[in-house]
This record gives C-alpha cells, sequence and structure tokens, in this order.
C-alpha cells in the first residue's frame, strides 16, 4: 500500500449520511422499548421470584418515560404491558393499564422531574411503585371479583424500588451515550 | 411517508395515551370474555420463546448450583447431624416396609388382588418461570411429538407439583399447586377424611372444607383424593402444619422453588377442564 492517503485524519468522525444516518436514529429511538423488552423477556428465565419481570418493566418505562419519552412513546408501552401480562400469565390488560397509568403521570410531570436529584427521583419512583402495586391489585380483585391477598403486591412493590437505582445506573449510562451521539450526528 | 402539518401532529400524539388507555380496556374485556385468545396468544409466545430459555436454562442453573454449593458448605456440620439422624429413623422404617412388604403379598396372594396398571409418564425439562405477581406457574420446554395435554398431573421426584394448563407445540405451562387459582381435593391419610387444599400464591397452601369434628393433624401425611375425577387417588401431596395464627396449611413435598425436571403423569382423567379445551378436539398422533 504505496497510495499516500488522499486527506490528513480529521479531528472528529464524519457523520453519516443519508440511509445510514436514518438508520442509526431509528435504532438509537428503538433502543429503549427493545432493551427494555429484552431484560423483560430475561428475566423471566428466574425462577422462585415471581414478581421480578414487572418489577423490572416499571423502572425502565418509568425512566425512559421521563427522559426519551419519544422514545418510549404509548405504543410502546402498551406493547411492553401486553408482552409482561402474557409473559407472567396476568389476566389481559392489568399490565397495559398500569404501565400506562406509569408512563402518563411521569411523562405529563418530566420537566420538574428531568430537573430533580437521583435522590429524589427515586423517592417519587417509591411512590409510582406503590402505587402501580396498588393499581394492580384493584384491577385483580375487579377482574376476579374477589379480593387477592396483598402481600404479592407489596414484594412487587418493594422489589421494584429496591431494583431502581442500579437499573437507572444502567439507563443513565444508555442515555448518556446517546444524547452524545446526537450532538454529533 | 405520509407529511402532516405539526399541528396535526401534535394533536395526533396528544391523542395516542388516550386511545391506548382504551384499547387497554379493549383488551381487557376481549381477555375476559374470550379466554381463548388470551391463551393462544400466551401459548404462541411461550412457544417462540421456549428454545431460548432452553438454551439459558444451563448456565442460569450451573450459576444456581454453584451458589447452592455455597450455601451447602456452609452448612455442612449441621445437614451432617441430621442426615445422621434421619437415617437412623429410616433404618427403623426400612425395616417396618420390609415386614408390611412381605404381609402385602401374602394378603394379595389371599384375596386376588388386581393391582392398579402404572400410568405413563413422560419428562420435560421446566425453563423459565412462567408466573407473575398474582400467578404461580412454570414455563416447560417439551419436544414436538411429545404427548402432552391439558389437565395432565405434574410431579416432581417427591410429590405434586400442579396441573398443565396450556399446552402449546415446543412449551407447556403448569400452574403450581401454591396458585391462588389452585384447588386440589385431598384426604388426609392418617384419618381418611376429606378436604380441599386452596393455593394462596404464598409457599403453604391451605387446608379448607374439612368435615366437622375432624380436624387435621400436625404432621399428618396428606395425599391427592380422586374426588372430581381431576387427580388420582394416593399421589403424595405434603404434610399439615398449623400456622403461628392457628390455619391448617400444606408443607408440600416438592420443592417448588427448585423445580428442573417434572414428571407429566397422563391418568386419563378428564375431570375438571375449562368449558372450552374440552370442547377442543384432541391433538392429533404425532405424524411420521
Amino acid at each position: 500500500m504505496d497510495r499516500p492517503p488522499t486527506r490528513p485524519r480529521p479531528g472528529r468522525q464524519e457523520p453519516a449520511q443519508g440511509f445510514w444516518r436514518w438508520l442509526d436514529a431509528f435504532f438509537r429511538a428503538a433502543l429503549p422499548p427493545v432493551a427494555t423488552a429484552l431484560l423483560l423477556v430475561f428475566v423471566a428465565a428466574f425462577r422462585g421470584a415471581p414478581a421480578l419481570v414487572p418489577a423490572v418493566v416499571l423502572p425502565a418505562v418509568f425512566f425512559w418515560s421521563i427522559f426519551r419519552p419519544l422514545s418510549m412513546s404509548p405504543v410502546a408501552v402498551f406493547a411492553l404491558g401486553l408482552l409482561q401480562d402474557l409473559v407472567t400469565y396476568a389476566p389481559i390488560g392489568i399490565g397495559i393499564l398500569t404501565l400506562l397509568a406509569v408512563h402518563g403521570l411521569a411523562f405529563r410531570w418530566r420537566r420538574s422531574l428531568a430537573g430533580w436529584s437521583f435522590l429524589a427521583v427515586w423517592v417519587v419512583f417509591c411512590g409510582f411503585a406503590a402505587g402501580a402495586a396498588g393499581l394492580g391489585w384493584l384491577l385483580h380483585a375487579l377482574l376476579a371479583l374477589s379480593l387477592p391477598p396483598p402481600e404479592p403486591s407489596v414484594q412487587f412493590a418493594l422489589l421494584a424500588a429496591g431494583l431502581y437505582p442500579s437499573l437507572a445506573f444502567l439507563m443513565t449510562r444508555a442515555h448518556r451515550a446517546m444524547r452524545q451521539a446526537e450532538l454529533e450526528a | 411517508m405520509i407529511r402532516l402539518s405539526i399541528p396535526l401532529r401534535q394533536a395526533l400524539s396528544r391523542l395516542t395515551l388516550p386511545l391506548m388507555v382504551a384499547a387497554a380496556f379493549g383488551t381487557m374485556l376481549l381477555g375476559k370474555a374470550d379466554t381463548v385468545i388470551a391463551e393462544r396468544a400466551r401459548t404462541a409466545l411461550a412457544d417462540a420463546l421456549a428454545p431460548l430459555y432452553a438454551v439459558m436454562a444451563e448456565p442460569l442453573r450451573a450459576v444456581q448450583d454453584g451458589l447452592d454449593e455455597a450455601r451447602s458448605l456452609l452448612q455442612l456440620r449441621t445437614d451432617n447431624a441430621r442426615l445422621r439422624e434421619e437415617n437412623e429413623r429410616l433404618r427403623r422404617w426400612h425395616a417396618a416396609a420390609l415386614a408390611l412388604e412381605a404381609e402385602n403379598v401374602m394378603l394379595r396372594r389371599q384375596t386376588n388382588f388386581v393391582p392398579d396398571s402404572t400410568p405413563s409418564f413422560n419428562t420435560a425439562r421446566v425453563v423459565a418461570d412462567g408466573g407473575g405477581t398474582y400467578a404461580r406457574a412454570v414455563l416447560l420446554a417439551t419436544l414436538p411429538g411429545q404427548p402432552v395435554r391439558k389437565g395432565q398431573v405434574a410431579l416432581d421426584e417427591r410429590g405434586l407439583v400442579g396441573r398443565v394448563t396450556e399446552v402449546g407445540s415446543r412449551s407447556a405451562r403448569v400452574l403450581l399447586a401454591t396458585d391462588m387459582n389452585s384447588r386440589v381435593p385431598i384426604t388426609l391419610e392418617g384419618s381418611r377424611v376429606r378436604a380441599m387444599m386452596l393455593g394462596t400464591n404464598g409457599g403453604r397452601p391451605r387446608i379448607a372444607h374439612w368435615p366437622e369434628g375432624s380436624v387435621p393433624q400436625e404432621g399428618e401425611r396428606i395425599v391427592t383424593s380422586a374426588e372430581a375425577g381431576a387427580f388420582p387417588a394416593g399421589l403424595p401431596v405434603g404434610v399439615v402444619r398449623f400456622s403461628p395464627s392457628g390455619a391448617a396449611e400444606v408443607e408440600l413435598f416438592a420443592q417448588l422453588d427448585r423445580l428442573d425436571m417434572v414428571r407429566l403423569f397422563d391418568f386419563g382423567l378428564r375431570g375438571i377442564l375449562p368449558p372450552e379445551s374440552v370442547a377442543r378436539p384432541e391433538p392429533r398422533p404425532q405424524r411420521r
């Protein structure tokens, strides 16, 4: 290879154009819901922790609804809820409605929530988890026309609240990386 | 792609959430009204995911085994003492069992007893948790030709696990005996009293509906009863334990939190099955 380089190495890589750029943006937009769906399917493999699946989906929907609401759209939330209901053998619709309620509220408050400290957001999330557990319990009671025991709901809320920091850490990293890529593009 | 004006697009995006909420109510009603659709969707999804779970099951089990190993190393001394004591007790039982067996053979010879035919069973691997907040179930990976049927009874090596509720081409779902919707007719072995075992989503199902005057005794063995034709009589279930609040509960023999294989027995019983599964034709025998 004796051919000299046609031009000096640029300081920054040239952003992709046309189709590639579109593809890049598409995958970036699809990452939050797709990653959440994959996590959901993966977590369902663990036996002996029945409330684990909804407890990882809830933080993901909450986080992305605040920080990337365009990616975590109501349609994506609907699809995730349906997937969750099908995987967890729940009456169909309960997961969808709880997740949509969480998404709707988080989306409405996202401007103030996005500016708060991590600890404050976590506390707010604990409230969301308790609300989601209560709503799920209520819907179960309505659909079955009998009062289900409250312990599984409490377990779900505690699990979701406890898992939020580690999941949020990973999602914050992903969010920052994506924002960096968007600024460069 | 259709280009829309910005106000129209904004209005549309504002409308999606209410639309989706309405759709959620719609699916909820649909799932409630037509359980077959929900079941088909679940089965299709489970069939698609079963191979993936089957691949993942092996490394996950390795991790779990490693953790168990570490825990058992820590408890070696106490385990040893317990096993020695248990061995002593089993030795005594062994002698008793031999004597009873000899007596049984003699009595059978005298009464021309016709033994029950041994039921056929096949074994399936548990690959994933099939339950959620309000459901206790496990997902099995089955082979395409395996004769799995709804209503089959699942047992692990110790006792009753649950019943097959959904069957796909590559997967099946077993509703565990601890699930809230599980109702198993049981017999208290000592007193031959009939009762029901109700799942509560907790670790120990409750005992209910025993006849007045015959209270279950702590430590009494529980087996299934053939009432209603859902289970054959005499499958080992567990022992009676009383909770601190005084409720009669069942400590199951089966280790539901560490299932890896279950045996699916076909007793040919078609007792209590939901109407839609009875109306559906049986799967055709496997083509060659």
